[in-house]
């Protein structure tokens, strides 16, 4: 082969290359598509009035009479400020209850010396695998008996503690060297004070993303608040929208119910939108939807 | 004190643990063979095998079990292909990689019936309006069809469609970083050696990130097994009635709603579910693990 | 093979907007003979690894000819270049064992060229026993030491009979003791096959034990080439000079003066050639004598004992390297002054330009 035959064959591998991209990027921006158009189209039906929206029957991708309307609607014509309050505090609430219970558990099984403390560690982890599905029938009851239906009490209780965040946080105290704790221990720091003043602030990130995470579990969460409440002033967002849908604005006004959706949505995706390294990294660290 | 110390500071997560995790573990064991309970007097009138032969015998129950097979056995293999298609396809490129990264990620973080809902718009075909979906297939020539409250496939197709679109974010971040972790002088090697582009993907790539495929599988069926909300954010809550009920909502119906009050039903069908999903489990792993030891 | 690299320059566009552009290579001319072991020696940056990575076809190059024999190779595409290359972490497949990375290669051949199992096999049993790991061929990558996975690597670069062999940083992550193995065995392989290799590395001592030409980069340019010896004796510039040697060579400001060299107001070698001029002045570590008489006066430090030679530390108020260091053979015990008199073997002694750090060639004048 001569240097021209070189020539032509790099020649097709450089289109060829070509053609590839072309591909590619086709692939991702119809994947980008077929994501993002459900975003688009409740924000574009949230925004067409009513008597718009009903009057087309073929839809269009467009409309030019916007209105915010349909916002007016979703905050007076149904309790979604309740919703979108109850959801807040029970995020809240739970997620900075867990960050007490597992960062203090974590402490323990990174930390101190105990008899037992492997075992125990290993039963935990154990726990792991059993699916929620198997242990919420006696949570129901249980909660059910106590009288706790309806409260925040029974929302929260359950989800305090998460054994995977235990073992996330605890295998993120053990990669602080142990020469700090000894520094520490010589020093007179007790392991509380060690704890809240090097520790925590040490693994801030991890617990930053546990913390995210944890909202954005709690701002989803569905079946336990389903079961566990009737009562419309005690519904999360997810049971709210489904009430919605079934008994809200009468059945048809779909432009009301997409302005609430659009609500709910906006919250998380604001918070993924500043957050969406941490939240990224934090999820492809071992976590899994729901 | 040294020694109750470390206790104290385990002492929530363990009361936390033993009330909502351990002992429900054990309770519902004991529900499940528990026959008649009444949920209002808390008696039962005997201790058997009823309650399973009940959810088995269920037709309810076996409609639920055969929607979740075909989900599981549809979404799985589907979502994981187009999640190595796209990550493939994201390691490809450098321009936009990381916007596109963040608007595949974008389904990871919405209420999921919140975006059910809009999807069952998207499909949903009423007397006053065709919907989307329907507007495309009249468009290429089809007929229309309610894709919400029609067909069997057509309800399915949609429920798979909005599983796979949930799913993928997580799968395509678990390929990427697969992928990005495959040490760049293999490929560079293959290179020198004239090794053509689908060897290289065969022989090199997809041994490197095969264990993360799994992984992603076995996780997959055990997310698909359970798969329930994406059910109710299209179809609504009563999941019986339109014939799309999962083996999960079958369970919470049992426990809860209009059919609800039978604790001991939904005990016996959770701990079915839990049968099926670790025997499945371990035929995975079986699978992997040989899988590995030939290479 | 003969390879001749001819204005060879590589041009990496900056990333971002206002920085410079890098010239990884720049202006390349060079001619390797064929069954040679060539090292390409310089500090880390220095352009050598892009260089190897042009020669391989990895990388192509901004401008310039690459010739492998009478072949121009410029634009060929790596596959088709025959060569065969050793990674530095020896990029070895971890999923498939020692035979089947070595019969990788092998696989690839399309056409005419294919071969099949039994040839394959019987292909890289000779790799193996080349790079004598026989015993270890059904092991994989995670099973063998460092030095076993290099001999794997060689033998999946030599198995499909490469026209060159490329080796990047060959020795670098392996422990000391293995190094000194492994470079008698590279040279080993390397005499066997009679391939002209060319191998990059950092080490100055790993590039002179066993290359049979050097050739020294800073910066993406050429800044000599030769022998490993002749490098050593008479490099080309001050960096040259500091670069080859351990302990390094020591610099002091100076100047030439009316037919000797000058060091301070001392006189410290008669020479003839080069006219008046402010110079640095290098002097290897074992280029002094003690002798109550040398010109050269300088303060000890302190004294290090080892073994067969002594190694004084001194200081000099002209000094331009951080630490000074002589090595000589002590025959008796005597306590060394604090003011060392030295005097010097004019063969060790070079004088660089102060402008451009060239050497500058003197004679040595008889006394």
């Amino acid at each position: 082969m001569n240097s021209t035959d070189y020539a032509i064959i790099e020649k097709k591998a450089k289109r060829n290359e070509k053609i590839r991209k072309v591909i590619t990027y086709i692939l991702l921006v119809f994947w980008s598509i077929i994501v993002l158009f459900p975003f688009y189209w409740m924000i574009l039906t949230s925004i067409k009035s009513y008597g718009t929206y009903n009057a087309e029957y073929t839809p269009k991708f467009f409309t030019l009479s916007p209105t915010l309307q349909n916002y007016a609607d979703a905050f007076t014509q149904v309790p979604l400020a309740r919703y979108f309050g109850n959801t807040l505090i029970f995020a809240i609430i739970t997620t900075a209850a867990m960050l007490a219970v597992i960062v203090l558990a974590a402490f323990a099984f990174a930390r101190l010396d105990f008899k037992g403390r492997n075992p125990l560690f290993s039963f935990f982890l154990s726990l792991m695998m059993i699916p929620n599905e198997l242990v919420i029938i006696t949570n129901f009851v249980t909660i059910t008996n106590l009288g706790l239906r309806n409260t925040f009490t029974g929302l929260i209780l359950p989800s305090i503690t998460s054994i995977f965040y235990i073992y996330l946080l605890k295998e993120n105290f053990e990669q602080i060297p142990d020469e700090l704790y000894k520094a520490a221990k010589v020093d007179g720091t007790s392991d509380i004070k060690y704890l809240f003043k090097v520790m925590i602030p040490i693994c801030q990130p991890t617990i930053v993303t546990i913390a995210i995470l944890k909202v954005i579990e709690c701002w989803n969460s569905y079946v336990w608040p389903r079961l566990i409440t009737d009562d419309e002033n005690y519904f999360l967002v997810s049971n709210g929208i489904q009430a919605i849908r079934e008994n809200g604005f009468g059945r048809e006004n779909i432009p009301a119910m997409m302005a609430a959706v659009v609500v709910i949505s906006v919250p998380l995706i604001i918070l993924f939108l500043i957050f969406h390294k941490k939240i990224m990294a934090g999820v492809s660290r071992g976590g899994t939807k729901g | 004190m040294r020694k109750v110390k470390p206790w104290l500071y385990l002492l929530p997560a363990i009361l936390f643990l033993a009330a909502f995790m351990v002992y429900p573990l054990i309770d519902v064991f004991i529900y499940s063979f528990e026959e008649g309970y009444n949920s209002a007097s808390q008696t039962f009138k005997g201790v058997g095998l009823y309650n399973y032969m009940y959810v088995l015998r269920d037709p309810y129950f076996i409609q639920a079990l055969k929607n979740t097979f075909i989900l599981v056995i549809i979404t799985v293999p589907l979502s994981t292909f187009i999640g190595l298609l796209i990550a493939l396809g994201l390691n490809s490129i450098k321009k936009f990689k990381d916007l596109f990264q963040t608007i595949f990620f974008l389904p990871y973080v919405t209420n999921t019936l919140a975006v059910g809902l809009v999807f069952m718009i998207l499909f949903k075909k009423t007397p006053y309006s065709e919907g989307l979906v329907n507007m495309l297939i009249n468009m290429f020539g089809g007929s229309s069809i309610d894709f919400i409250d029609g067909p069997y496939w057509a309800k399915m197709f949609v429920l798979c469609f909005y599983t796979v679109w949930i799913v993928l974010p997580f799968k395509i971040l678990i390929l990427t970083s697969a992928l990005a972790s495959v040490d760049e002088n293999l490929y560079k090697a293959a290179k020198i050696d004239g090794t053509s582009k689908w060897r290289t993907f065969t022989r090199i790539t997809l041994p490197m990130i095969s264990p993360m495929i799994f992984y992603l599988i076995i996780t997959g069926f055990i997310g698909a097994f359970k798969a329930y909300s994406d059910a109710v954010a299209i179809f609504g809550t009563d999941l019986n009635a339109a014939g799309m009920n999962t083996i999960v909502g079958y369970i919470y119906d049992m426990l809860y709603g209009n059919g609800g009050g039978y604790p001991s039903y939904a005990s016996a069908a959770a701990l079915i579910l839990f049968a099926v999903v670790l025997t499945i489990t371990c035929i995975n792993l079986t699978i992997s693990g040989s899988g590995r030891n030939d290479k | 093979m003969k390879i001749v690299l001819d204005h060879l320059t590589k041009v990496y566009p900056s990333s971002t907007k206002g920085n410079p552009d890098v010239t990884a290579v720049n202006d390349f001319c060079f001619e390797i003979p064929d069954g040679k072991l060539i090292g390409l020696l310089g500090p880390s940056g220095c352009g050598k690894s892009t260089t190897l990575n042009l020669i391989s076809g990895l990388e192509t190059a901004t401008s310039g000819k690459i010739w492998f024999g009478d072949d121009d190779v410029t634009r060929v595409p790596p596959e088709n270049r025959g060569v065969g290359l050793v990674f530095q972490s020896y990029a070895l497949y971890p999923h498939m064992t020692a035979r089947q990375n070595i019969m990788f290669p092998l696989e690839n051949f399309k056409g005419s060229e294919k071969l099949s199992k039994e040839e394959m096999r019987a292909k890289a049993d000779e790799a193996a026993r080349l790079v004598q790991i026989e015993p270890y061929m059904e092991r994989k990558p995670s099973q063998m030491s460092g030095g076993q996975q290099q001999r794997v690597a060689i033998a999946r670069a030599l198995v499909k009979l490469p026209r060159v062999l490329l080796l990047d940083e060959p020795l670098s992550n392996l422990d000391a003791r293995l190094r000194l193995q492994t470079r008698e065995e590279i040279r080993r392989i390397q005499q066997e096959t009679n391939l002209t290799t060319i191998f990059v590395t950092h080490d100055q001592e790993e590039a002179m034990s066993i290359s049979d030409m050097i050739v020294v980069m800073k910066n993406g340019i050429i800044q000599q080439i030769g022998k490993p010896q002749d490098v050593y004796d008479s490099p080309a510039n001050l960096f040259v000079g500091n670069f080859l040697g351990t302990p390094p060579m020591n610099v002091f400001k100076g100047r030439v003066e009316n037919g000797a060299i000058v060091i301070g107001n001392e006189r410290i070698l008669e020479i003839e050639g080069p006219e008046n001029q402010e110079v640095y002045v290098g002097i290897r570590p074992e280029g002094y004598l003690l002798d109550e008489k040398g010109t050269f006066h300088c303060t000890k430090k302190q004294v290090e004992i080892m073994g067969r030679d002594t190694s004084i530390v001194f200081t000099h108020p002209d000094q331009v390297s951080e630490s000074l260091r002589a090595i000589i053979t002590l025959d008796n015990r005597d306590e060394i002054p604090s003011t060392v008199c030295f005097k010097l073997k004019p063969n060790k002694v070079e004088i660089f330009r102060a402008d451009t750090e060239e050497r500058i060639d003197y004679k040595v004048r008889e006394a």
